[in-house]
């Protein structure tokens, strides 16, 4: 559905963007993650046609997206500061989002009216952060888009708001094979909402993969060894973290979970268990191996 | 009627699997009966459709459930049931537990006339 192949960008000198490529396919829940000034604003932004790329090729729908009109009617995009004109109420929005996206569905607006129970005759500047983005789902999920592309979506929600407009994503998605992109740091509701997890960092992606293979990649295990036992961590490959507590080694190890825990065992050792990863910890994991870990200092 | 739990070291998928496996073996969810469409379920547990989709068709290859194409999910009847690898993983845990046992000291008659006394009670 989303297809970006090989894209540079450079924002003066600086390249942001350096021949990434993904694929995000019809009807899952794609989640971008990375660290702060990773690309994945930038990379939003050439997904929905604003940016052009300088070289490489970003096809959504099947078709190049840059200044395509045909196109971006089906692809909604709900960007952290969602736009709307100055003096508009929710209404007269509504009524230009209408104009702009042919598939506006009146009945799909009546209905989630009562799901966020704002009166559409305020003026949406005057409602506060959480509301405003009450407000851009409900537009947008009335566009019936093919493809929703999300930037920090549930920022300003509060508990009650943040599982409905999920509950609402996802019904689209069982429905009627939404395509959804989401880039959000807050790590733990991802994990439920994403089959694909895509990882950026410095302008490319390192690791796309389903969720349950990233998450079944990589595994922690305790350990402790009987005297001598322990000289088989050297041995081993994948080892991205290792520490000691006690007579316990603690071991983030990538890899078949199987295999390396039958090597483990090979060691006859006195404990061993193995402990899944979350999203956070995978994501911490990886990017620390490639160098972008927390500093221990403290001042 | 499945709780989701994010310490669980279990993928959701298999959460939801295993929580539906245990609802048919506690007999909540009786022979025959409709099971939650993946719809539901998704909104309900806030996860992903395609998660749901995938635990269900895996219930569906280990005989716990059957699919009727436009009608929907049902629990299969007992007989049907065999998946020897949850078996193997529950001989794993009764064994860590039977040893801890014999080490608080019990003695193996207590813990046999235990197992035959559950037999008596879910009969």
């Amino acid at each position: 559905m989303i297809k970006v192949s090989d894209v540079t960008k450079h924002f003066d000198k600086f390249e942001v963007l350096s021949s990434l490529s993904m694929h995000v396919r019809k009807g899952t829940v794609y989640g971008l993650i990375g660290p702060n000034g990773a690309g994945k604003t930038t990379l939003i932004n050439h997904i929905n046609g604003v940016l052009k790329p300088e070289s490489g090729k970003i096809n959504v729908c099947g078709e190049n997206v840059y200044e395509n009109e045909d196109v971006k009617k089906k692809v909604l995009n709900i960007a952290d500061d969602w736009f709307y004109f100055g003096g508009y109420t929710i209404k007269q929005m509504a009524s230009f989002y209408k104009d702009m996206y042919p598939d506006f569905s009146k009945e799909r607006y009546e209905n989630l009216k009562q799901v966020f129970c704002l009166d559409e005759k305020r003026q949406i500047r005057k409602l506060s952060k959480g509301q405003k983005k009450q407000v851009a789902f409900w537009l947008c999920l009335s566009c019936m888009p093919d493809v929703l592309i999300l930037d920090e979506p549930l920022d300003g929600l509060d508990p009650v708001m943040r599982k409905q407009v999920l509950n609402l994503v996802i019904a689209d998605v069982a429905d009627r094979e939404l395509t959804v992109l989401v880039s959000s740091h807050n790590l733990r509701e991802l994990e439920d909402i994403c089959d694909w997890v895509g990882i950026i960092h410095q302008g490319k992606i390192i690791i796309e993969k389903p969720l349950d293979d990233i998450k079944g990649d990589i595994c922690k295990y305790q350990v402790s060894f009987k005297e001598g036992g322990e000289k088989i961590i050297e041995s081993m490959s994948g080892v991205l973290h290792s520490s000691k507590t006690g007579s316990v080694y603690n071991l983030i190890i990538k890899g078949n979970p199987d295999y390396i825990y039958d090597t483990l065992k090979s060691a006859e050792p006195v404990l061993l268990e193995r402990i899944g990863l979350t999203l956070e910890e995978v994501f911490i994991y990886e990017l620390g191996g490639l160098g972008y870990d927390f500093k221990n200092i403290i001042f | 009627m499945i709780q989701i739990n994010h310490k669980d070291s279990r993928s959701l998928h298999i959460q939801i699997e295993d929580g539906i496996k245990d609802l048919i073996i506690n007999k909540v969810l009786a022979e025959n009966q409709q099971l939650p469409s993946v719809r539901e379920l998704s909104i309900e547990l806030t996860v992903n459709p395609n998660t749901v989709q995938r635990a269900y068709r895996e219930l569906e290859q280990s005989g716990f459930i059957y699919s009727i194409r436009g009608k929907g999910n049902f629990v299969s009847p007992v007989q049907d049931v065999a998946d020897e690898k949850k078996i193997s993983e529950l001989y794993d845990s009764f064994e860590s537990v039977v040893k801890s046992l014999f080490f608080l000291g019990e003695d193996e008659e207590k813990i046999i006339s235990f197992i035959k006394n559950i037999k008596e009670e879910s009969k």
